[in-house]
């Protein structure tokens, strides 16, 4: 099980979370002008990169709150949890963090 | 070598230290007419009904490991095609019958073992959705009956039916045609055909860029072992599409998951048929070792870890344990994961791409073991011809972008 850090409650087990699916993803600002290939991919492409992610987490069983973390999908390691008000860290693996 | 009683007596007869190798294991040429990327059963049979139907056999299938070390030996072997939408009904039942003739066809023994799968309802809701599917599936032609509690006892007797457990059992919908197949030797049969027919099979050599033409259409593959020329790619990558899709600058409405599985100590047969339930994640089955099969369910973040946590698999054991008392104080030998592609429908994706000579077939999920002769027929044929087969026309990727969704996701209520 992982051990998830909530940006409000600190170090939680994995079970009291929800995934949230992948993070910054927009909404057409202008539905009228906004094409159905570009509504499917804001709606259903999404990027499932093999290595770093942006996601989203709800705390259901905590605070309530959602955040953003930044996980290794290699080692499932957490890189940062930050709030959804913050930009997304800028940080690159290193290779002891993929270990 | 063809296989049969006399090529078995001749070897024993000198010690069975003679059978030839069952497929080659060539270098990579410098160009080929297709390339499959990813040597798992849905590739290898991709390649096998090239070869075998279309004639086209000048064929690469590319494995960054080795043939069939992903989702095909990971998967809890369940076949059947008891689908509640008319296009699913119409591609698993096609798979399944292939199924049954697969060992005379492949002459390699599949063991393909059509016992009986058996998906049980333990709610109200689930009794009703359940009888809406057999009705479904009898109109399509695919065998499914309404069992009562006590004819699913009968059917398979280690399973609990008392009315006071926490989900007791309220019925269940049987597809006698369904049943299990040896996965690995699904991967070996169609990996010894294809050879035998001319089909290139390319271990330890791993893709990693898309070539394109001027003009943008596919031009070959850049690998671990060197560069391959070919107009047409096939991307067979299960829990990797994306990845390999990537390289073509293509999106895809796919997120990869890891699904565990776990097998217990060695019994002596206890346990005659399959058994799913969906509301609280139970699949069971026996293989013929004599280990129980178990299929848990996917973890909730998406992985490329082939491992999932272990509260997941503790879930399914529960489970397992309520409804099969007998396997309370059994022990679990091993428990992995695979990486499964799952698309918003939970309905595969198979056929062409924004990208001329670009092919995909993936989005299988957590349920593509039993489609896996169908697969690799319609994809082939696919291919061969340029434009989608019937059955897997509705499996276009533009079935997003047009919003016809096959939404067995809402039709099973789980993945499945």
């Amino acid at each position: 099980m992982l051990i998830v850090r909530c940006p409000y409650c600190g170090d939680r087990p994995e079970i009291e979370f929800r995934h949230g699916g992948e993070a910054h993803i927009a909404r057409p600002v202008d539905p009228g002008a906004t094409s159905d290939a570009e509504w499917a991919d804001y709606l259903y492409n999404r990027s499932n990169p093999k290595g770093l992610h942006a996601e989203r987490w709800r705390h259901v069983y905590g605070c309530g709150r959602f955040f953003n973390a930044l996980r290794d999908t290699v080692s499932d390691f957490f890189v940062a949890t930050y709030r959804v008000d913050e930009a997304r860290p800028r940080i690159l693996l290193s290779s002891e963090q993929r270990r | 070598m063809k296989y049969s009683l006399f090529s078995l007596l001749r070897q024993a007869a000198s010690g069975h230290e003679h059978w030839p190798a069952q497929w080659r294991d060539p270098a990579p040429k410098s160009a080929y007419d297709v390339v499959i990327v990813g040597a798992g059963g849905h590739g290898l049979a991709t390649a096998y009904y090239l070869a075998k139907e279309h004639g086209v056999t000048n064929v690469a299938v590319l494995e960054k490991g080795w043939l069939g070390g992903g989702n095909t030996g990971r998967n809890t072997t369940i076949i059947r095609s008891n689908y509640l939408w008319d296009e699913s009904a119409a591609i698993y039942d096609h798979a399944l019958k292939l199924w049954e003739t697969l060992s005379q066809e492949l002459n390699y023994n599949v063991m393909f073992s059509p016992r009986g799968v058996m998906m049980l309802a333990h709610t109200v809701h689930d009794v009703q959705v359940f009888k809406r599917h057999v009705h479904a599936n009898r109109l399509n032609g695919v065998d499914n009956e309404w069992l009562t509690p006590e004819e699913c006892k009968e059917f398979c007797p280690p399973l609990n039916i008392a009315r006071d457990i926490r989900y007791p059992v309220l019925g269940g919908a049987l597809q006698r045609r369904g049943g299990v197949a040896r996965h690995d030797a699904v991967a070996w049969g169609y990996a010894r055909g294809a050879d035998s027919l001319g089909a290139d099979i390319i271990q330890n050599c791993e893709v990693i860029a898309i070539l394109r033409d001027q003009s943008g259409a596919v031009a070959g593959v850049e690998t671990t072992r060197g560069e391959i020329r070919t107009r047409k790619i096939g991307v067979v990558a299960a829990g990797h599409t994306s990845v390999i899709m990537a390289m073509a600058g293509v999106r895809m409405p796919l997120e990869s998951f890891p699904l565990q599985a776990l097998v217990s100590e060695p019994l002596k047969p206890v346990f005659p048929c399959v058994v799913m339930s969906n509301t609280v994640h139970a699949y069971i089955s026996q293989s013929d070792k004599g280990e129980l099969v178990i299929g848990a369910g996917t973890d909730v973040y998406t992985s490329y870890s082939q491992r999932g946590a272990l509260h997941v698999s503790r879930h399914t054991i529960e489970a397992i344990c309520e409804l099969f008392p007998m396997s309370r104080r059994l022990r679990m030998l091993r428990n992995w994961g695979g990486i499964v592609d799952v698309t918003p429908d939970r309905s595969p994706i198979i056929g062409k791409t924004p990208v001329p000579g670009l092919y995909v077939n993936c989005g299988w999920g957590t349920g593509g073991f039993k489609a896996t002769p169908g697969s690799g027929h319609v994809f082939a044929d696919t291919i061969a011809n340029e434009r989608p087969h019937p059955i897997n026309a509705p499996f276009s990727l533009e079935r997003f972008r047009d919003g016809v969704m096959i939404d067995e996701a809402a039709a099973a209520a789980v993945a499945h």
